[in-house]
């Protein structure tokens, strides 16, 4: 049975922060077809094209037929916990600080043999569910899961160290006039956040729902201006220490044509609030994050950035969005390697229009702010990299993988 | 196995084709010196043991975890040698009866006269490390970020599998570990110099359950070697000799297992036997791969000792030491004397070879006419590849 993650207790200013560091990461090139499937959250091997058998570790010959053709696929997940050790002494330094490790072999369902880290209630003989997870260095892992829920089992420690479960760690979330925002800090309340800092800048101007915000278990308003340098810098010394997982809800919607008279003093606004906050915010959040990625078991965690799903395809009725997003995220892959020393995840929420009034003249479907929110908190608590959220957001994902010159001509009818 | 539906081929004798000059540079469990460094003294004792310079030895094969980024090219410059058959084989525990086997097919067909086989590795402080994270792609892939336990934790799967599946117990495979420790503490060579009891073994801390403290080898640094002649030049040069009455080797057997029971032995331990003519009972003396003591187990039933399944009570009805019950492993084998990486292989050809020849003076058993060795080694993913084993007989056998 897993035990509950406690409450952290206060840390002891004099005892010396554990410095980060991270499992073994060389992997061959074929091997990062799993990689990709654990980004999304899939359970995905090699099967062969020719005579479909499932085969595993990565290959880059069929060992039944020695067909090159070895694409990864979704595949079923079961399997048998056919051995299990715990290892008590390990070559590598990252074990040696997380020592008891449970790994075992199972014999999956559809052939192989996998030898995988094992959930601490799974038992030897027993079936399990096995997963792809994404390691505190960033590489691909399989694990092996309990098959039904057991009680905490979201807290069993090796589990803990693929995911960022937001339970009794610290969040900011940077904008809560933004109703993603406000949804997102009752979300994490209920996952169990132990501090939630919600970013407000100008906070004599009231906003909807500001008292709702405000009775959250755990909320605290705080200053925060992402166009200005000082406000974050400020932030950042009064709390950046504490925030074990921060998700930039920051947008900036204005609807408008390429051709529109101010149509670049209006893309420099939003660039100056997108991607120029983000950039902000790293510089001055994100050193010390990389430095608490092993602050006790649950120190820093996860870098959350919500994005338009058109950052990967320019939506021109919402031009300027896409453009800034699209910056956005080649930004985010920039911070995603820089986080990667701290075994710090940065995780991208790809949604459709939302469903609130900057997107008013957009049509159905829509996402709701909650249910963003519920699947940024999912995807943390499965330690994904990429979350696709919503009818459009998947649809774009699918037709760009498809043929993105048929998107490309498509999205703009 | 055989898709062309020909019949197999009819494995040739040896006839003629002897090892002998065994030969062991002590080990130390650290050393700063070098692989080649290693390789040298061993070289240096074969000339020494043949009485012969080693520029005559015409034939050289070379196994080494930690002679990078040198090939065995590069050694022939590095020692002076010039010969006109070089062999290198990178392939851990199994590289002494593969290295055998080569060299003698190399002197039966005249391509080589004396061939020295030399197997040497140092152990600096982090070597055992370095060589875990690179052993192999797979290993890389789907090894060793699960834990990096190395071969303990590997081992410690199968070993699970064994007991689970025929009922061996941990006081069987310990009844192995203190009967090698017995025969070591005669070998002046062996790293391990205190007694072990049985108790010990049993109270021992975990390493990856259920492998202990002493199931596991210790990495060291040391050299084997020997040399691979006919039969006629070993009598020019006054050497005593052991006949190679058989070998085999097998990679990759029996992938259908889910977890490893049986090595390549089980496929062609018939073979062995019946191209040397005798059978399981009439071998004095066995020198098993014993990298863990279940691997040493399973050679028994492999190897035609017992039935598969039967290990535990083979085990049970032996006492496996020098002046006992199926003597095996007289040297101490791996467990008791470390494993000086790729010598590992060739620490029991060496010690089978002197049984037989019975020049293997404290460890020597009585009546050691016939003896067999085995090789095995090469965890690449979940199980180890490769196995290989060799029927020795002395002069009068």
């Amino acid at each position: 049975m897993s035990k509950p993650i406690a409450k952290p207790k206060r840390k002891n200013p004099l005892e010396r922060t554990r410095e980060p560091l991270l499992p073994p990461a060389p992997r061959s090139r074929t091997a990062h077809g799993l990689t990709r499937a654990a980004a999304e959250g899939r359970f995905a091997i090699q099967r062969c094209a020719e005579c479909h058998a499932f085969t595993y570790p990565p290959r880059d010959a069929c060992p039944r037929c020695l067909s090159d053709r070895l694409p990864f696929v979704d595949a079923p997940t079961g399997g048998v916990l056919a051995a299990l050790t715990t290892v008590h002494v390990t070559a590598d330094s990252y074990f040696r600080e997380r020592l008891p490790w449970r790994t075992g072999i199972v014999t999956l369902d559809c052939g192989p043999q996998a030898i995988a880290h094992v959930h601490g209630d799974c038992a030897e003989g027993e079936r399990v569910n096995m997963s792809l997870q994404l390691d505190r260095g960033g590489q691909a892992a399989l694990f092996a899961n309990p098959i039904s829920r057991t009680p905490d089992m979201q807290d069993d420690l090796q589990w803990r160290e693929m995911t960022a479960d937001p339970n009794q760690r610290r969040v900011l979330i940077t904008d809560g006039r933004n109703p993603v925002g406000q949804a997102l800090a009752k979300t994490l309340a209920e996952a169990g956040a132990r501090e939630i800092f919600v970013g407000v800048g100008e906070q004599w101007k009231p906003f909807p729902n500001e008292e709702a915000l405000r009775q959250i278990g755990g909320v605290k308003i705080v200053p925060l201006d992402l166009t200005d340098e000082r406000s974050v810098a400020d932030l950042a010394t009064d709390i950046g220490a504490k925030v074990d997982i921060l998700i930039n809800t920051t947008d900036h919607i204005r609807p408008g044509h390429l051709f529109d008279a101010g149509a670049t003093l209006r893309i420099g606004e939003t660039m100056e609030q997108t991607l120029f906050g983000a950039m902000r915010l790293a510089r001055a959040f994100a050193p010390v994050m990389i430095a608490r990625g092993a602050d006790g078991r649950h120190g820093a965690a996860a870098w959350v950035n919500l994005l338009s799903v058109h950052a990967l395809a320019n939506l021109p009725a919402l031009g300027s969005l896409s453009v800034s997003h699209a910056a956005c995220l080649s930004l985010s892959h920039w911070l995603r390697a820089e986080l990667a020393r701290g075994g710090v995840k940065l995780m991208n929420a790809f949604s459709g229009p939302l469903d609130t009034e900057w997107f008013q003249t957009l049509p159905p479907p829509k996402v709701a702010p909650a249910a963003l929110a519920t699947a940024v908190v999912d995807g943390l608590r499965r330690g994904l990299e990429e979350v696709y959220v919503g009818d459009v957001a998947n649809d774009i994902k699918t037709r760009l993988t498809a043929n993105p010159k048929a998107l490309e001509r498509e999205i703009g009818q | 196995m055989n898709g062309t539906g020909a019949a197999k081929s009819k494995r040739q004798s040896y006839d003629g084709v002897v090892a002998t000059v065994p030969v062991t540079v002590p080990y130390q469990r650290y050393s700063i010196e070098s692989g080649q460094w290693w390789i040298g003294r061993a070289l240096r004792a074969l000339a020494d043991g043949a009485g012969i310079s080693h520029r005559d030895f015409d034939g050289f094969s070379v196994a080494s975890f930690s002679i990078a980024p040198d090939s065995a090219v590069g050694l022939t410059q590095h020692f002076g040698l010039s010969p006109r058959w070089l062999d290198t084989i990178p392939m851990g525990g199994v590289s002494g009866i593969l290295s055998l086997r080569r060299a003698a097919r190399a002197v039966q067909a005249g391509d080589a006269d004396i061939v020295a086989c030399v197997a040497g590795d140092t152990n600096h402080v982090d070597t055992f490390r370095k060589t875990l994270s690179n052993f192999s792609r797979f290993a890389q892939d789907a090894v060793y970020p699960y834990g990096a336990g190395g071969p303990n934790a590997s081992f410690a799967l199968i070993a699970r599998n064994y007991m689970k599946q025929f009922g061996a117990r941990r006081e069987d495979f310990g009844k192995l570990c203190v009967a090698q420790r017995d025969n070591a503490l005669r070998n002046p060579h062996a790293l391990m110099k205190k007694p072990l009891t049985l108790d010990q073994y049993l109270a021992a801390r975990p390493i990856a359950e259920p492998i202990h403290l002493f199931d596991c080898v210790m990495p060291c640094a040391g050299a084997e070697a020997f040399l691979v002649m006919r039969e006629e030049t070993a009598r020019a040069l006054a050497l005593p000799a052991a006949k190679i009455l058989s070998t085999i080797e097998r990679h990759n057997a029996f992938a259908e297992d889910p977890i490893q029971v049986r090595g390549g032995w089980a496929q062609d331990a018939g073979e062995l036997y019946a191209m040397a003519g005798i059978a399981p009972a009439d071998i004095d003396v066995v020198q098993t791969y014993d990298d863990y003591p279940v691997i040493s187990m399973m050679q028994f039933e492999d190897l035609g000792f017992c039935e598969k399944g039967e290990g535990p009570d083979f085990v049970r009805k032996h006492s496996f030491t020098i002046n006992g019950s199926f003597p095996h492993n007289t040297s101490g084998g791996q467990l008791s004397v470390g494993q000086a990486g790729a010598a590992g292989g060739h620490l029991g050809i060496v010690e089978c070879m002197r049984q037989v020849i019975k020049i293997a003076g404290p460890t020597q058993i009585d009546g050691a006419r016939i003896g067999l060795a085995s090789g095995f080694g090469m965890i690449n993913y979940d199980r180890g590849l490769s196995a290989g084993a060799v029927i020795f007989a002395g002069d009068r056998a």
